[in-house]
């Protein structure tokens, strides 16, 4: 395995992935406002279909499958991006912020 | 098994067109994970959108580099046009300022440090995973080009096909409806 012949391997895709899925993770757990969590939820959708694509290219038996379940992934995104969006338009008129420290009514 | 999951076995030089290639997948991955790092990591939320929208954008390099260009059209259309766009109008329509450290009331203990390692050990185990793991090859059965995905978009997968449809039209009716609700 040479540093060039990087993209014929399965694993680089498989690690690509997993780096992606841990910076979501992290975005998920460190972010403050309900946008940046949004952004990092991105990550993680696309580490699932980084993996789907790789596994369709390398070791699939129908390479057409992890192609379209990626893209019904991207569909599923699009939509949950539209509702996060309008839902933090909704909370914002609200509250005058979308700061996770302030959306606490139920704290007590 | 390793070699069939990394297919030829034998180092290409640099300057030859297997060479350029593979410094081309490099700064691609590079691409990925420098618009990664802008997105975790800004403070300013425009600029996590820029980093989304570059680290998409590279993603978009390597689904080409998985033998799939209409993916990749797709992920720059959808991901970079569109996503993004939506993402960025939320940030002008709400303008949240992330409150530094000092200025919050409250500082989660999973923030900082805590997410830092949860997120290393998953990537840890999740590498370690991929790369120790024998993968199973199996004979393709077609191209996976564009006509064998449409094929099987229309024939295998027609009713998930109707129902991401459905998924759509009812979310755009939903963000309507959120949206316009309360509005005085």
């Amino acid at each position: 395995m040479h540093v060039l012949n990087l993209y014929n391997c399965l694993s680089t895709y498989l690690i690509i992935g997993a780096l992606l899925f841990a910076f979501g993770v992290y975005g998920l757990l460190a972010r403050r406002t309900v946008i940046g969590m949004l952004i990092s939820a991105e990550f993680v959708l696309a580490a699932a279909s980084t993996n789907l694509m790789a596994f369709s290219r390398f070791v699939a038996q129908d390479p057409a499958t992890g192609q379209i379940f990626t893209l019904f992934i991207m569909a599923v995104a699009a939509a949950e991006a539209a509702i996060a969006i309008s839902i933090m338009i909704a909370v914002y008129r609200n509250y005058k912020s979308i700061d996770n420290d302030d959306l606490v009514d139920l704290q007590g | 098994m390793q070699a069939l999951v990394c297919q030829p076995a034998v180092a290409p030089q640099l300057f030859s067109a297997e060479g350029v290639v593979g410094v081309i997948f490099l700064l691609t991955v590079a691409l990925v994970l420098t618009g990664a790092m802008i997105a975790v990591n800004a403070r300013r939320l425009v600029r996590a959108v820029a980093g989304l929208a570059i680290c998409f954008t590279g993603l978009a390099g390597v689904y080409y580099f998985l033998l799939s260009p209409f993916l990749a059209m797709m992920q720059l259309l959808i991901y970079v046009g569109a996503v993004s766009i939506i993402i960025a109008f939320g940030i002008m329509l709400a303008t949240p300022e992330e409150k530094t450290s000092a200025g919050a009331r409250y500082r989660s203990p999973l923030a900082g440090p805590l997410a830092c390692s949860v997120a290393a050990l998953m990537f840890a185990a999740m590498s370690l995973l991929a790369v120790r793991t024998e993968w199973q090859v199996f004979p393709r059965r077609n191209a996976g080009d564009i006509k064998a995905v449409g094929l099987a978009l229309l024939t295998e997968h027609a009713l998930v096909f109707e129902l991401i449809s459905l998924l759509l039209l009812l979310s755009i009716l939903g963000a309507l409806v959120l949206a316009y609700r309360g509005r005085n």
